[in-house]
C-alpha cells in the first residue's frame, strides 16, 4: 500500500500525484517506470517516474485519463491508498553530454519527457524543448520544463498557445537553424512515428520512448513486444527507449488498439457509473 | 535426508504397521483394482473453472490405501524428488489417522495438497512403485492419496503448523514465491531463521497462482499454504523486484546474510515466424496471467482479455494444455492443439491430455505453424499451417519432426497462443555481474547444496533447471535451505 501525499490537477484530464515510495524514490533515474493497480479488481498499469525525492520517500506520477483505470487513478485524494506500485521498470535513459539536445513531447508524453530534460540539461547539454498539445489548456509542465531547458517552443493545433502547428513544425524549425546531436520524442505512437520519419531524413539519432501495453512488466509475458530493427524486443525489459528509427511504429499503433473495443465498452459503463454516483 | 534406509526399516517394523500388514494377504491386496479418482462431467467442466478431479472419498482412499503393500524395499520414496515416505503415510491413511498421514507428508513436503493435484505422478512416484516396476500393474494411486490427506487435513479446520526453532535472529531473503522460495522459506523458518520472500508480483505463488489454471489448482489450496508459512514467521513482500527495487547488495547491507533465488524460468519463446505479433496472437504466459492473475474473464474485473471462437494454441507441454482447455472454457468454439510432433510425443501429462479430449479439445498433431494474416484491424484472422511426418531421432532421442513439402494449408484462427517453452527468467542474473550462468541463462549450482558462484547466493527450481516441475523446484528448494544453512553454520563458527 502506498499513499498518495498530494495531488494537482495539471490540466482538464491530468493530475500529478505524490505517492509514498521510499525504495523505489531511492532507485529509480530518468527513464524508469512503476506498475501501478488499484484495488482487487484492478489492471495493472505502466506509468513513468516523473520525478521523485529520495528524502521525503515520494515519486511523482503524471496521469492522462483516457480510461477506466488512469481515471481511477486521477480521481484519487490526499491520504488514499494505491494497492500495488512496483518498480523501477526498464533500462534508464542513457545519459551523456552530446552538445545540443531537442527534446519533443506530445501530449502527456511530456510527463514522461520531464525527466530526461532534466537530466540531459545537468549533464551540460543545452537541451531545446518542443512541448505540443491540441490547445493552450493541455500544455503542461511548461514552468518545469523553462528550468531545465535553454528554449522552450510550444506548438498547438489550434494556435491558442505559442505557435499553431504540430510537433514536428517545432522540431523542424530547431533542426534547420542549428545542429542538433540527438532527438528525444515522447507521445502518442503516431506522433513519435512522424517525429522519427523526420528526423531520420536529415539523420540525427532519434531515441523514442515506446508506450506498449504491458501486463507484468517484468518481461514475464510478452503483451509489450514491439518490432525493432527487425527483431522482436520486449518493451518493458529492453525499454521502454528505442532507436527510433529501427522501430516498427505501424505495428505499434496496430498492437495499441488490441484491447480498443473492450476498453472502449469498460470506459462508458464506467463513465455511466459516475454518473449515476453524481446523480 | 530424514528418510534414510534405517529410519525407514525403524518405522515400517512398528507395531500399527506391522499389524496393518498381516490385516489383509498381499494377494488380496494386489487383487485389488486402482480407485478411480472421480471427475466432474466434461461437458459441464468445459462451461465453468470448476475443479476437474473432484478428490477421493474417506471410503475410496482407504481401499487404495489397502492395495500398498509396505514393501521392505519402498521403491516408490525413490521416485520423489521429495523422498516423502510413501508407505507411512500411506498406512495412516488405511488406518484411518489421517491426521498422522498429513503430518507425515509435511515431514518433508511443504506442499502437499499442490503436489497430489499437479505432479506428473506418472513418471515419478507412481513410476517406481512396486506394482508398476515388479507386478506390471497399475500403481498405487499415490499422488491421489496425498492429495486426499492433505485436503482432509485442510478440511478439517485444524491444520498441522510445522513447528518452529527458536528465533535465530538471521535474516535469510528468498527472491520468488514460486514452489521452491516457498519450500526453502518454510525449511528455513523451521530452523530459526528470519525469512523474508520478495515476489515481484502482487500476489505470492508464482506459476502455481499465474500459471496453472483453477481447474487444475484452485488459487485458494495455493493461498492457505502461504498463510501458513506466514504463521511460521515467514513474511511476504510482494511488488518487490530483487535487482530493481533493491539489489542484493543492498539487501546484504541492510542485514540479509544468505540468498535463495527461485525466481522461475517466466520469459515467454516466440517462434518469430511472420505475422506473430498481430494483436490475438499472445504467449500462453500472458493468457494465463490475465485469466488467473488477474482474473480477466470476470466482468467486474479491469484486466481486458482476449475471446477467440477458432482458438489454435501452438505447443505440447502442460502450458499449452492449460491454455487450450481455458480457451474452451472462456467459449471457445474450436480449442485447437497444433504440436509440430505426434500425439506419443507430447511432454504433457497423460491425465491432462486424456481430460483435454473428453473435453473437445481438437488435436492437430504433425502440424506446424508457418505465418499468420490479421485483418484490417490487425487482429489475427488467418494462419498457415505445414503438415510434419517423423523422421529420425533427435538429441532428445525423440523422432525429429520433418516438414511434409507442398503440404501447407490455411484455416481460419481469431486467437493464438504461443506456448513452446520459456527461458530463465534474467533479472538477477543481470544485476550480479560475478554470478556464473550457463548458456542458457540458467544460474549454475552445485548440486548438493544449490550454492551459486557467489557464495552467499543459493538458487533452484527453473531458474537453475530451466523449466521442470513443482516437486523439482521444491525438492531444490529444501536442499538449497539446507545448504543456507550449513553455510551461515559455518559463516559463525569461524567469526567467533
Ligand atoms: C513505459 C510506459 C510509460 C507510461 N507513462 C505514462 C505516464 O507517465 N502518464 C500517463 O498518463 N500514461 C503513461 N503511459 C500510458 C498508460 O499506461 C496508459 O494510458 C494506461 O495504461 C491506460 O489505461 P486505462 O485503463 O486508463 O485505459 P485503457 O482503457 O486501457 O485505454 C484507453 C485508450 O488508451 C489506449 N491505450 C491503452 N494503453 C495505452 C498505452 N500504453 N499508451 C497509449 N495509449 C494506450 C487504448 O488503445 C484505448 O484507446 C505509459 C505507458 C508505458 C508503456
Ligand atoms: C501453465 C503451467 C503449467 C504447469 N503445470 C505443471 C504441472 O502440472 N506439474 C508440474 O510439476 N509442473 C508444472 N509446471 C511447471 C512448474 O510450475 C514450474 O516448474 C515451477 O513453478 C517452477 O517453480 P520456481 O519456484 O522455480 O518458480 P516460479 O513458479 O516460476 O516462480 C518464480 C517467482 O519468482 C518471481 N520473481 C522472478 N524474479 C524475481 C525477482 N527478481 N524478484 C522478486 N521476485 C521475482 C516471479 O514473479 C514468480 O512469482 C507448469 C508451468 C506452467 C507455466
Ligand atoms: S510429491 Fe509428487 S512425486 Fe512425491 S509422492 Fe507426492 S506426488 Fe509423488
Ligand atoms: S512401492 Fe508401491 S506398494 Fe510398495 S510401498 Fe511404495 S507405494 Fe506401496
Ligand atoms: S509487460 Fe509483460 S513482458 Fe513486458
Amino acid at each position: 500500500m502506498n499513499k498518495i501525499i498530494a495531488v494537482e490537477n495539471l490540466s482538464e484530464n491530468v493530475v500529478k500525484l505524490e505517492i509514498e515510495a521510499p525504495r523505489i524514490a531511492k532507485k529509480r533515474k530518468a527513464g524508469h517506470f512503476v506498475i501501478v493497480k488499484l484495488g482487487l479488481k484492478g489492471e495493472r498499469i505502466p506509468l513513468t517516474i516523473s520525478s521523485s525525492d529520495p528524502e521525503k520517500g515520494t515519486i511523482t506520477l503524471i496521469i492522462q485519463k483516457v480510461g477506466v483505470t488512469s481515471h481511477k487513478i486521477a480521481n484519487l485524494n490526499v491520504g488514499d491508498l494505491v494497492t500495488d506500485v512496483v518498480g523501477p521498470l526498464g533500462q534508464a535513459t542513457h545519459i551523456e553530454k552530446l552538445g545540443t539536445v531537442l527534446c519533443a513531447g506530445g501530449g502527456v508524453g511530456t510527463a514522461p519527457l520531464l525527466p530526461i530534460v532534466e537530466a540531459m540539461h545537468k549533464a551540460g547539454n543545452r537541451v531545446i524543448t518542443v512541448l505540443a498539445a491540441r490547445s493552450k489548456d493541455l500544455v503542461i509542465l511548461e514552468k518545469e520544463m523553462r528550468e531545465f531547458s535553454d528554449e522552450v517552443i510550444i506548438m498547438t493545433d489550434d494556435g491558442s498557445y505559442g505557435k499553431q502547428g504540430l510537433v514536428t513544425h517545432g522540431m523542424e524549425e530547431v533542426i534547420l537553424r542549428e545542429k542538433v546531436d540527438k532527438v528525444i520524442t515522447i507521445g502518442p505512437a503516431i506522433m513519435m512515428k512522424f517525429s522519427s520519419m523526420l528526423t531520420k531524413k536529415y539523420n540525427i539519432p532519434t531515441e523514442a520512448s515506446l508506450n506498449a501495453i504491458m501486463v507484468d512488466g517484468t518481461g514475464m509475458c510478452g503483451a509489450c513486444r514491439v518490432t525493432v530493427g527487425g527483431t522482436t524486443k520486449f518493451v518493458c525489459v529492453d525499454g521502454p527507449e528505442f532507436n527510433a528509427h529501427e522501430v516498427n511504429f505501424d505495428e505499434l499503433l496496430t498492437r495499441l488498439g488490441g484491447f480498443k473495443e473492450e476498453e472502449y465498452q469498460a470506459y462508458q459503463t464506467y463513465l455511466e457509473g459516475l454518473k449515476n454516483v453524481v446523480a | 535426508m530424514e528418510n534414510s534406509s534405517e529410519y525407514l526399516k525403524q518405522e515400517r517394523s512398528q507395531e500399527w504397521r506391522e499389524e496393518l500388514r498381516n490385516a489383509l494377504k498381499a494377494k488380496d491386496r494386489t487383487a485389488k483394482i486402482r480407485v478411480h479418482m472421480p471427475e466432474e462431467n466434461p461437458t459441464e467442466r468445459a462451461k465453468s473453472s470448476i475443479e476437474v478431479n473432484r478428490g477421493l472419498t474417506v471410503q475410496m482412499a482407504i481401499e487404495e490405501a489397502q492395495r500398498c503393500l509396505d514393501c521392505p524395499d519402498p521403491t516408490c520414496i525413490q521416485g520423489c524428488p521429495v523422498n516423502i515416505n510413501i508407505p507411512k503415510f500411506i498406512k495412516y491413511v488405511e488406518k484411518q489417522d489421517f491426521a498422522a498421514a498429513a503430518r507425515t507428508l509435511k515431514e518433508t513436503n511443504a506442499l502437499p495438497a499442490v503436489c497430489g493435484r499437479v505432479c506428473p505422478q506418472e513418471i515419478q512416484c507412481e513410476a517406481s512403485c512396486f506394482y508398476t516396476q515388479k507386478l506390471k500393474k497399475i500403481p498405487v494411486a499415490i499422488g491421489n492419496l496425498e492429495r486426499f490427506v492433505a485436503d482432509w487435513e485442510r478440511n478439517s479446520g485444524n491444520m498441522y503448523i510445522p513447528e518452529v526453532a527458536p528465533s535465530n535472529g538471521i535474516k535469510v531473503a528468498i527472491i520468488g514465491s514460486g514452489p521452491s522460495g516457498l519450500a526453502a522459506a518454510g525449511d528455513l523458518a523451521k530452523l530459526g531463521y528470519a525469512v523474508s520472500v520478495f515476489e515481484a508480483l502482487h500476489e505470492p505463488g508464482g506459476v502455481l497462482k499465474y500459471g496453472i489454471p483453477e481447474f487444475r489448482l484452485p488459487n485458494e489450496i495455493v493461498d492457505v499454504e502461504i498463510n501458513n508459512l506466514k504463521k511460521m514467521g515467514v513474511e511476504f513482500i510482494t511488488n518487490f523486484i530483487v535487482g530493481k527495487t533493491a539489489t542484493i547488495e543492498e539487501l546484504k547491507e541492510e542485514g540479509f546474510q544468505a540468498f535463495f533465488a527461485g525466481s522461475g524460468a517466466g520469459l515467454p519463446n516466440f517462434m518469430n515466424i511472420p505475422g506473430e505479433n498481430a494483436n490475438g496472437i499472445l504467449s500462453s504466459n500472458e493468457y494465463l496471467t490475465r485469466v488467473n492473475l488477474m482474473n480477466a474473464a470476470h466482468d467486474d474485473y479491469d484486466t481486458p482479455i482476449f475471446l477467440g471462437k477458432n482458438v489454435a494454441v501452438i505447443g505440447g507441454g502442460n502450458t499449452a494444455m492449460d491454455s487450450v482447455r481455458t480457451a474452451k472454457r472462456l467459449g471457445a468454439e474450436r480449442a485447437m492443439i497444433i504440436y509440430r510432433r505426434s500425439l506419443d510425443e507430447m511432454p504433457a501429462r497423460k491425465e491432462e491430455i486424456k481430460h483435454a479430449l473428453e473435453e473437445g479439445i481438437e488435436f492437430l498433431n504433425l502440424n506446424n505453424p508457418l505465418e499468420y494474416f490479421a485483418d484490417k484491424k490487425g487482429r489475427v484472422n488467418r494462419m498457415k499451417v505445414q503438415k510434419m511426418e517423423l523422421g529420425e531421432p533427435d538429441s532428445s532421442g525423440r523422432r525429429r519432426p520433418v516438414p511434409i513439402e507442398g503440404s501447407e494449408y490455411e484455416m481460419d484462427v481469431d486467437l493464438v497462443i504461443v506456448s513452446v517453452g520459456v527461458s530463465p527468467n534474467p533479472l538477477i542474473p543481470q544485476s550480479l555481474p560475478g554470478l556464473k550462468v550457463s548458456r542458457w541463462g540458467t544460474i549454475i549450482v552445485d548440486e548438493k547444496e544449490m550454492q551459486s558462484s557467489i557464495p552467499e547466493l543459493f538458487a533452484g527450481g527453473d531458474i537453475v533447471r530451466g523449466g521442470a516441475t513443482v516437486i523439482l523446484a521444491m525438492g531444490d528448494g529444501r536442499k538449497a535451505a539446507n545448504g543456507i544453512h550449513n553455510y551461515l553454520k559455518n559463516k559463525i563458527e569461524k567469526s567467533i
